[in-house]
């Protein structure tokens, strides 16, 4: 965690004091955490519990929203609804066409647990990234994966199943040499680990940016005007970064959800 | 030629760093680029045809991503293989 990169340094370790000691940038330990307590075989770390958190918020927000709905809705449920429409149009719909309808629970579970995870960044004292944990992204997109890997096969039989991933119709017979092993290795082992880098190291630099930006700011700090004014700035920054990473958080959840809808409706695509 | 040798050894005791950040660095190039032409035609095709904003910004997020990607593994190889 930051404060112990800060104290591993020692209090007096400012950029013009008088012990001279470099800028203690924060690396990859900072998301590292200590075991609080284990249940069985499982360790639980803050991670792990802002997960179990998040998922709890969840369900308790759709069940209020959704267990007694109304035709005339009332507030929560509006938002729920929102939720719902969001997914269905901007996503389902959209990528999947009209057999998207039945996966929009899918969906939005997946895009409002991934929101949140990211979203856990932003709330005071969690202030952490889950989805900067490879293991999170890397289950997402191994069910998604699962999901994609199945529709295919299930939608075109074995042979069109193959056809579907590796040969797009309407080229010249000689490009087919080249391109299906790519589109076979590309759509069966890149696209679920592509997935799964892109949320995880999203998450991962945008906690990075902000540790360096906080870790700088208590840095600087000394008791002359440019020390004082680039301590100033540099907090400036976090808290600019910070803003910009709830963008990024949003976007990502986003565009996660849309990109597996995107392969579900490839399954869907009839061979040509 | 050893005018050239001697200029990289004296450069091997001066210059020091993470050859991850520069991989990084490299990395990034390509991606900047296809990022920038991305959002660049997107906002261009946006203000030709305002009505189709909604799709065009779908597609245009989907490409974004499916290029950052190439970054962010230029940022993440070097964690993993340090």
């Amino acid at each position: 965690m930051i404060a112990d990169v800060v104290l591993a340094s020692g209090d007096s370790c400012h950029f013009e004091s008088s012990a001279h000691c470099g800028f203690p940038a924060p690396g990859p330990e900072i998301f590292v955490f200590d075991t609080w307590f284990s249940i069985g075989p499982f360790e639980v770390t803050k991670p792990a519990f802002l997960a179990v958190v998040a998922c709890a918020v969840i369900c308790a927000f759709f069940w209020a929203a959704f267990s007694k709905a109304k035709l005339v809705p009332n507030r929560i449920q509006s938002v729920g609804e929102l939720g719902y429409l969001f997914v269905r149009d901007q996503i389902a719909r959209p990528m999947v066409g009209a057999k998207g309808d039945k996966f929009v629970p899918y969906f939005l579970a997946m895009f409002v647990f991934i929101w949140l995870l990211n979203f856990m960044a932003f709330i005071p004292l969690a202030q952490f990234p889950v989805t900067s944990r490879i293991a999170f992204p890397a289950l997402f997109a191994l069910v998604a994966w699962v999901i994609y890997m199945y529709l295919t096969f299930k939608n075109n039989g074995l042979v069109g199943g193959f056809r579907n991933l590796a040969v797009p119709s309407g080229l010249p017979w000689w490009v087919y040499i080249i391109l299906t092993p790519i589109e076979l290795l590309s759509n069966i082992i890149i696209r679920p680990f592509t997935l799964t880098i892109r949320l995880f190291a999203n998450m991962f630099a945008g906690h990075l940016l902000i540790a360096v930006f906080s870790v700088a700011a208590w840095y600087l700090v000394s008791p002359t005007v440019v020390g004082m004014a680039s301590s100033a700035a540099s907090f400036t920054m976090a808290i600019v970064m910070t803003a910009f990473e709830l963008l990024i958080q949003f976007l990502q959840a986003f565009i996660f959800t849309m990109l597996v809808a995107g392969y579900i409706g490839q399954a869907y695509e009839e061979a040509h | 030629m050893s005018a050239i040798v001697q200029t990289v050894l004296a450069a091997e005791d001066t210059v020091s760093g993470s050859l991850g950040a520069v991989g990084y660095g490299l990395a990034a190039i390509g991606p900047g680029i296809g990022v920038g032409l991305i959002f660049g035609n997107g906002v261009q095709a946006m203000a030709r045809q305002p009505e189709m904003t909604n799709v065009i910004r779908t597609n245009m997020f989907i490409g974004f991503a499916l290029t950052e990607a190439l970054a962010l593994l230029g940022f993440v190889v070097p964690f993993v293989f340090p």
